[in-house]
């Protein structure tokens, strides 16, 4: 790639550089140096920041033994593995069977974009309103099918306190979670698999490849890096998520459904603790970064595109 | 399934269809499958907007009730009881500001970075995509003393700057991408005849890239106008947002579904337009972070 502008006006890129990274630098850089600073300090809401106390690593030994940390990062590690592991099989293998051109196309692209573009406070909303004890329709629906074949009653085809109860409030969010996000990985592999390009298929094919061969031996090798951007993306999101289950559950019942971030969030604004929640979001930045790390090693738009 | 059908590219297109009607079949179950598909992702929307039409006692109802009187007293109350206009001003001008400076600094900076050499490049580069993926959670400590010691009594303002600095990464790294396929010799060409960085980027370069800044202003968009925890922590009852609003009606006696749906229904119009106008882009921006070529 030839760089036009040399080095002769240094300055120039720079002028070009300052409203981003002043932007950036205000409200991103000065915000998370500031999370880090208050992780040293016990501070409460509603006193004034001066008046925050310096307790060293404090906070930091007390998340070591805080079993509050540790059952929500079980949280949200069992509702990671869940959730991924549902929605790339599904994603995943939806992609594959409709991976043809047909008519109609535009048409269910965009059904399956609408999930991503609805606000998560919406689809908080609408899944509380679905998983409702009294009148919630999954429910009714339960009830329905098991009083056709009692035989499923004893399957939990029956009226269930999908929100009150500590299993089942999990499974929700993990059905609420595979709703919004599965068309997201689908379209992404989808895209993938679009992106493989034809010569390659052409040859597997000449030589005789069935379509399982062709899948498992061709298309999936192709598109692994396309697999694992995807997954680590999922992944993050997953440590991030925060609004969806504010609403449909708050983190109950008990900590049952209490993922980190809301388990920070919970910490710092109805605890009032404010510096120790800063700790915790330490420890979720770290798992984060490395994260982050992998996506980068695998995605970046300054290499030039032609690894697939 | 016949591999013939599957693979039918333009260059195997003039392979013979001899497997007709198991090609068929094979389009049928593809249809079923997407219809399938379909109907579960439109159905909870399908079952917000119907609420939202519905009386309390149809809502309530032990059984769902799919044909009914409409009403539109839930949206009457929320339109005339709430101050909605408010909130929906609030949320149209923290969406545009930031869809502004987003789209300003971040095209600038996308320049910089994909045509120009200076020390720290690939850094700032690499710091940009690692900055992307903070959490909302851990940003609104911070955020929360920061605004406090800052003393700024507007809190769309602090909307506004931190919308736009959670945008910022990805629309840089987006319109990277969308620079890099802008052929270099038409900006080569202008520097020959004389222009400035600039000229070239305003004249030649900035109205190539219309449709990298569309895709970039739908996610920008997307994020100021559905954002609820930054809103919730920096907003009071004149500045808050829609998504904000919206949760007031879950109170301690339990949630007013009619009204609360029909905010949500409300909520969800500018994004549905957007996705009907632009599924095309936002696939291309959904896809930009993960699949190359």
């Amino acid at each position: 790639m030839a760089k036009f502008l040399n080095n002769r006006r240094n300055l120039v890129p720079f002028i070009f550089l300052l409203p981003a990274v002043f932007i950036l630098v205000v409200g991103l850089v000065v915000p998370l140096v500031n999370a880090f600073r208050l992780s040293f300090y016990e501070w409460s809401m509603g006193t004034p920041l001066a008046s925050a106390r310096y307790i060293g690593l404090a906070s930091y030994e007390r998340l070591l033994g805080d079993a509050g940390v540790g059952e929500s990062l079980g949280v949200t590690l069992r509702f990671g593995f869940w959730v991924i592991l549902i929605e790339m099989a599904l994603g995943i293998t939806l992609a594959l069977l409709l991976e043809r051109q047909i008519r109609g196309a535009a048409l269910f692209r965009t059904i399956f974009v609408l999930p991503l573009m609805v606000s998560p406070v919406v689809v908080g909303l609408i899944w509380r309103y679905l998983f409702d004890a009294r009148s919630g329709l999954v429910n009714f629906y339960l009830e329905e099918i098991g009083e056709a074949i009692p035989f499923l009653q004893q399957f939990g085809f029956t009226t269930q306190l999908w929100l009150a109860d500590r299993n089942l409030a999990f499974t929700s969010i993990i059905v609420t979670d595979i709703w919004q996000w599965t068309p997201f990985v689908f379209i992404i592999i989808l895209a993938g698999l679009q992106a493989v390009p034809r010569e390659v298929l052409e040859s597997a094919y000449i030589d005789g490849a069935n379509w399982l061969q062709m899948t498992w031996f061709v298309k999936l090798p192709m598109i692994r890096s396309v697999i694992l951007i995807t997954l680590l993306l999922r992944l993050v999101d997953v440590f991030r998520a925060l609004e969806v289950i504010y609403i449909l559950t708050f983190g109950g019942p008990g900590r049952s459904t209490e993922l980190l971030s809301l388990h920070i969030y919970k910490t710092a604004f109805t605890s009032q603790q404010l510096g120790y929640a800063s700790a915790i979001s330490t420890l979720l930045i770290g798992i984060i970064f490395v994260l982050s790390l992998g996506i980068l090693v695998f995605n970046n738009p300054l290499k030039e595109r032609a690894d697939f | 399934m016949s591999v013939s059908s599957e693979y039918a590219s333009p260059t195997l297109a003039a392979a013979p269809r001899a497997e007709g009607i198991r090609l068929r079949w094979s389009v049928v179950l593809h249809y079923l499958v997407l219809l399938i598909m379909s109907v579960v992702i439109l159905m909870p929307l399908y079952v917000m907007v119907s609420t939202s039409f519905k009386t309390q006692i149809d809502i309530t109802a032990s059984e769902p009730v799919w044909i009914f009187q409409p009403t539109m007293a839930n949206y009457e109350d929320i339109l005339t009881r709430q101050r909605f206009d408010r909130f929906l001003v609030n949320s149209v001008l923290t969406a545009l500001f930031s869809t502004a400076a987003t789209l300003a600094a971040g095209s600038m900076a996308a320049f910089a970075i994909a045509r120009m050499q200076f020390p720290g490049r690939g850094l700032l580069a690499q710091t940009t995509l690692l900055i992307r993926m903070v959490p909302a959670a851990v940003l609104a400590i911070p955020i929360f003393a920061l605004w406090l010691e800052w003393g700024i009594e507007d809190g769309r303002v602090g909307l506004v700057l931190f919308y736009t600095a959670l945008n910022l990464p990805f629309a840089i790294w987006l319109l990277i991408g969308f620079i890099k396929q802008v052929p270099v010799e038409l900006e080569e060409a202008a520097i020959v005849d004389g222009a400035g960085a600039f000229q070239v980027f305003f004249r030649i370069l900035f109205p190539i890239l219309r449709p990298g800044l569309a895709v970039a202003s739908i996610f920008t968009f997307r994020i100021a106008w559905n954002e609820f925890i930054l809103a919730l922590i920096l907003t009071n009852r004149m500045t808050r947002t829609l998504p904000v609003a919206t949760t007031l009606y879950i109170t301690d006696q339990g949630v007013e579904w009619g009204r609360i749906m029909a905010m949500g229904t409300l909520m969800v119009v500018p994004p549905l337009l957007l996705t009907f106008v632009a599924a095309r882009q936002i696939i291309a921006g959904l896809t930009a972070g993960a699949v190359k070529g």
